[in-house]
């Protein structure tokens, strides 16, 4: 990722399409903390490659650029 | 219960797919219901044991928490991910996978749609989606249109079930065409279970004395004035049209056939 856009207290990953701002140095599950969301309620997608183990969420750093996806099961037919 | 009832009830055949016996043969979605708690009472009414469901982004700023499973008990209903709203092969095998991952199963309904006016399915693209996904494992459910050749190129393609249309999805326009679901069913050795189109009672009935496996269907409940009572009605025809086609109807004639005995007349 590149260093010029990133604010020296924190990164800016880009959630569920939106830039959202967060302390560096934080993680997927922090951000999961941060929305109080349940790690269990959701799916993961990170840079387009899903975290099937859910216990990797709490060691992988977001930095700017970064795309998460966080989904879950909605009413479809 | 007369004795008739019992016996129709209890020779059918038993519904599998993949291996797995379903103890129904009416399978529906969870979308676009008024309210979570009339989803869950008609889901209850329509028997169904396999449920729909989409996924989608999670609402970061909780503006809609449309969370489904909030509302609906993975323990007493078999969830089958969707890939509704996927345009693209590669599209439609990302949402399978997240589907995947949210842990319940390896079933997938896979929709690669072709154009939006319609809803109709793109086949190459749903041919190639078909084939990856069942090299990973999935059982793949393919929603496909009421043609033979694809619906056999799907079998091939390793699809555990396929799911021709009775009308475009959402259009309660019923069973279009039903020479080509009967052609498919005899020609398939996987499941065929119709997805879409069904509008009302007398649809789904028609559409299982084709002798398919089962119906799916969604909006034919969640946009009925009263879709419990619409699912129950559902879940009767489904029953109706299953006997009426293990009965074996009677010969159609051009002409009338006296019921009564023409002797014995008064002169």
């Amino acid at each position: 990722m590149t260093e010029h856009a990133v604010s020296p207290d924190g990164v800016i990953p880009v959630v569920n399409g939106e830039q959202r701002a967060i302390a560096a140095g934080s993680t997927i599950g922090d951000l999961l903390r941060e929305l109080e969301l349940s790690p269990a309620a959701v799916v993961v997608e990170y840079n387009r490659e899903i975290v099937r183990d859910r216990e990797r969420l709490d060691s992988l750093v977001l930095s700017t650029g970064d795309a998460v996806e966080i989904v879950h099961f909605v009413g479809g037919g | 219960m007369t004795e008739s009832t019992l016996i129709a009830g209890s020779t059918d055949t038993t519904f599998v797919i993949a291996g797995r016996t379903l103890r129904s043969r009416l399978m529906v979605g969870t979308g676009k219901y008024r309210s979570p708690g009339e989803m869950i009472r008609a889901l209850d009414a329509s028997g169904a044991e396999v449920v729909t469901v989409a996924v989608r982004r999670v609402s970061l700023d909780r503006s809609h928490d449309d969370g489904v499973l909030a509302h609906l008990d993975p323990s007493r209903f078999f969830l089958l991910s969707n890939t509704a709203g996927c345009y693209t092969a590669s599209d439609a095998i990302r949402y399978a996978r997240l589907g995947r991952a949210a842990g319940f199963n390896e079933w997938v309904k896979l929709e690669v749609i072709g154009d939006q006016d319609t809803l109709l399915p793109d086949t190459a693209a749903l041919l190639e989606a078909t084939r990856t996904l069942a090299a990973e494992g999935f059982v793949v459910l393919a929603y496909t249109n009421d043609d033979l050749i694809t619906a056999l190129r799907l079998e091939d393609a390793g699809a555990a079930a396929v799911m021709p249309l009775a009308s475009p999805i959402g259009s309660g326009l019923g069973l279009l065409n039903p020479y080509s679901i009967r052609t498919i069913k005899h020609r398939l050795s996987v499941p065929v279970v119709v997805d879409a189109g069904v509008g009302t009672a007398s649809d789904a009935c028609i559409t299982m004395e084709q002798g398919v496996d089962g119906i799916l269907m969604n909006t034919a409940l969640a946009a009925a004035d009263d879709p419990v009572r619409m699912a129950h009605a559902m879940r009767l025809a489904v029953d109706a049209g299953r006997q009426a086609h293990l009965a074996g109807r009677m010969p159609r004639r051009e002409i009338a056939v006296p019921s009564s005995p023409s002797l014995g007349m008064l002169e």
